[in-house]
């Protein structure tokens, strides 16, 4: 079973991909007042949700699971780093593609609205966590550091979804639901929203799959040279 | 926990009055940033009084990455943290005195900053006497953040560099409700939610620094 989703979870999220582009590109009408600018909406959205919920959230989930004593294990530092890792993918495109939004929609590349500044800094509070993971440090302390920092990063993550709300900045509010749980989109504009999430979902688990497998195999390496240079030192010792 | 706390607010602080860290080099630095805002915003005095506000909170933000540093680097002497788990201190208890003492300093920080702002920028005296206790929050808040992260960087061996690339994200929300508080209490206004965002923020990373405090000094 776990080998059959670790086989079919990257074709299947390209299949959808695919099927994103070629209805947010083909199928769907251009909106009555944003024009074909609207497409990349299909695409924005569904990044953010990734990035600023999904991956800080799974990031902040392993963390803790490490940092408590009953379930510490080092799979769950390397699952939060490889969710921090492709987190920073999905950040940075999320405000790359609302920039190409924002220019033609708001007249700039960026403005000072609390959503994009908070964004933002999550971005670089989690190339701060890549950052401290590359310090020399021994696994265990470098584990327990990064899992404090990914738990501090994830505080940002409720003052980015209330931002629009706190601030009244010039970003929209919810995109698909309205606060009375009714769709604010209809028809192909919909389904094309919604097949985005999804799809953007599963490319966000195949690629922390794939980085974990690696990190993983990485630490492994590790240990097997590790094991080796003390034989060797062994060996040197006896003869 | 709270006899741990004041033990350790009072340590910090003795050694604070005996080193003087904070008079020769923190307050220097910090009066230092405020005049050089100052020259780069030229002399007209209604540039200066608008942006007296920003300019305040930038240079506590940037003072108190050093003094952050600074309280950190106490911690990090040989042996220091050894003897501290040998006396057995609660971890919580460590953090929030780490982090009273160094809301206090960064009071006195703030208020020779004020001052700063009084000759400088020319603001109005009752105003800035009015935005002291939204300034009180904010050094709260700061005190926790700092308090954290300096213990998170400690004894990386890249810490001078590492810390502020970390916390000054961190204290991005710090430096926005502090500047628009303090802005719209100088305007002769209140700091309305401004200081209940700081509240907000104080509570929350003082909450998390006592949880996770202890997991990081077993990695020092």
């Amino acid at each position: 079973m776990t080998r059959l989703v670790d086989r079919a979870l990257g074709p299947v999220a390209l299949l959808l991909v695919v099927l994103t582009v070629w209805l947010g590109l083909w199928v769907t009408p251009p909106d009555a007042t944003q024009g074909d600018i609207v497409r990349l909406l299909y695409l924005h959205p569904a990044l953010a949700t990734v990035g600023i919920y999904f991956a800080t959230g799974l990031a902040a989930l392993a963390s803790a699971l490490y940092l408590w004593p009953r379930t510490r294990a080092e799979r769950w530092d390397q699952l939060a780093a490889s969710a921090v890792e492709v987190g920073v993918v999905f950040l940075s495109l999320t405000l790359v593609t609302g920039s190409l939004w924002g220019r033609p929609a708001w007249g700039v590349w960026w403005t000072w609205d609390a959503r994009l500044t908070s964004t933002a800094l999550l971005d670089v509070l989690f190339i701060g966590y890549l950052a401290l993971r590359r310090v020399p440090a021994d696994p265990h302390v470098r584990a327990r550091r990064c899992a404090v920092l990914a738990l501090l990063a994830a505080v940002d993550a409720p003052i980015v979804h209330f931002s629009v709300q706190w601030w009244n900045g010039l970003h929209q509010g919810a995109t698909v639901l309205s606060a009375g749980f009714h769709f604010k989109v209809h028809g192909s504009m919909l389904w094309t929203l919604l097949l985005s999430m999804l799809a953007m979902t599963l490319v966000f688990a195949w690629m922390v799959l794939r980085r974990y497998q690696i990190a993983a195999r990485e630490a492994a390496s590790d240990e097997v040279e590790l094991e080796a240079a003390l034989l060797e030192r062994r060996t040197e010792g006896v003869s | 926990m709270w006899r741990d706390a004041v033990l350790v607010a009072g340590k910090d602080l003795r050694i604070e009055l005996r080193s003087r860290v904070l008079l020769w080099q923190v307050v220097p630095f910090g009066v230092l940033a405020l005049v050089l805002f100052a020259l780069a915003l030229g002399p007209s005095e209604a540039v200066l009084r608008r942006g007296a506000p920003g300019l305040f909170w930038l240079a506590l933000l940037l003072a108190s990455v050093l003094a952050a540093s600074r309280s950190a680097g106490i911690e990090s002497d040989e042996g220091t943290r050894g003897t501290v788990r040998l006396l057995g201190l609660d971890a919580g208890g460590i953090f929030l005195g780490k982090a009273a003492a160094l809301a206090l300093e960064l009071c006195v920080l703030g208020a020779v900053l004020e001052l700063g702002l009084l000759v400088l920028f020319h603001v109005d005296a009752a105003r800035l006497a009015a935005s002291v206790p939204l300034a009180a929050l904010a050094v709260v808040a700061l005190a926790a953040v700092g308090t954290l992260y300096g213990a998170l960087v400690s004894g990386t061996g890249v810490s001078s560099t590492l810390l502020p690339v970390l916390v000054l994200p961190a204290l991005a929300p710090v430096l926005i409700a502090g500047e628009r508080g303090t802005a719209a209490v100088l305007a002769g206004g209140g700091p309305g939610r401004w200081a209940v965002v700081l509240a907000v923020m104080a509570v929350v990373y003082g909450a998390v620094g006592v949880v996770l405090y202890g997991p990081l000094e077993e990695t020092a």
